[in-house]
């Protein structure tokens, strides 16, 4: 039990240090136009690398796991909000392990 | 300078309702996600109040599962802190561009509110038009951590309540929501959509390809993010300050 305290802990100090160095020690602003872009397409990049290809082992099954990712592109691309899409994939996910 | 801080103790209340409103979405989104790791963590054998602490103290998606899933595993700590440490080093290039988008705050301020970034509060604040003051970052994560929460909570007790195969089809709400972050300002700007195209490219072929497969999945994000950015930065470099 002490273990796995000590463990919860550690994690929560690597996972803040990177969250808070940069921001609490870099108090410049950046003038380089490239840096400023680079920072700039920052999110796109990593919700895409974190998205694809890690979302076809979300599941128990690679099938169900690509229907659910379609359907979340979907609903996604008409915006319906992070709520429903988380949802409505989970429930075509569901559908799927259930007929097939 | 002090005086001007002085000034701003008094947290401005528009900025945080607007934080707030925002936040809801992504609270609404974490739930499933906090949800399938109160499940998982709890039926690995790990006590319910560890895993809510763990919610509490490390509000991240990615790092908190495989963290668990590695002390469910008993391995060692060494491996354990390492591998959520390289997971989570995504988070210096967002707190990294988050520093040249937020207004003028003391120091406390950016510590206290550097523990909201994730993924969500993140990309929503950055893809925001204005900039992102203490009191829209404290209202824009305030719902998501008590939504990662209680996520965790109905999780946690729920555990063998649900079948295996709804356990298992929650495992894709957080990617969804992932999609649903990108998919939207990818319609937008076709710069953002090439970006997203290469980053998925890049991170398919880290797993993908042989020898580069070994890389692991936290150093892959990180390779993948950086190049996929800078491609971006090349490309499309953007005007003047705009954060639009």
């Amino acid at each position: 039990m002490t273990k796995t305290l000590v463990a919860v802990i550690l994690m929560a100090v690597v996972t803040y240090i990177p969250r808070v160095f940069p921001i609490a020690l870099y108090r410049r602003r950046i003038e380089s136009r490239f840096f400023k872009s680079f920072l700039y397409y920052i999110p796109f990049a990593v919700l895409g690398a974190m998205t694809f290809p890690g979302i076809l082992d979300s599941t128990s099954d690679f099938y169900s796991s690509l229907v659910g990712m379609m359907v979340a592109l979907i609903l996604a691309y008409f915006e319906q909000g992070l709520m429903k899409v988380a949802l409505g994939a989970v429930l075509a996910v569901y559908l799927c392990e259930l007929w097939f | 300078m002090k005086q001007q801080s002085m000034k701003k103790t008094q947290l401005n209340w528009s900025d945080f309702n607007r934080g707030i409103k925002q936040g809801i979405p992504i609270a609404l989104g974490y739930i499933p996600v906090s949800f399938t790791f109160g499940l998982k963590a709890v039926n690995g054998g790990i006590p319910v109040w560890i895993a809510i602490l763990i919610s509490l103290t490390n509000l991240t998606s990615a790092g908190q599962f495989a963290g668990a899933g590695l002390i469910i595993a008993g391995a060692s700590l060494f491996e354990i802190t390492l591998t959520t440490f390289v997971i989570n080093i995504r988070y210096m290039l967002m707190s990294l561009s988050l520093s040249q988008k937020i207004t003028r705050m003391p120091l406390y301020k950016k510590c206290v509110m550097a523990f909201g970034i994730t993924d969500e509060t993140f990309a929503v604040a950055s893809l925001g038009k204005t900039e992102v003051s203490f009191a829209y970052m404290m209202g824009l994560i305030t719902c998501p951590y008590w939504g990662w929460a209680l996520g965790t909570v109905l999780g946690a007790v729920t555990t063998s309540l649900l079948s295996e195969k709804l356990q298992s089809s929650m495992g894709i709400a957080l990617y969804a929501m992932f999609i649903a972050l990108f998919v939207p300002a990818s319609k937008k700007s076709k710069a953002a959509l090439v970006v997203v195209i290469v980053a998925v490219s890049l991170s398919s072929v880290l797993k993908w390809a042989p020898y580069l497969n070994k890389i692991s999945s936290g150093w892959s994000i990180i390779i993948a993010t950086i190049i996929a950015s800078t491609i971006g930065a090349v490309l499309f470099p953007r005007k003047e300050d705009n954060f639009d």
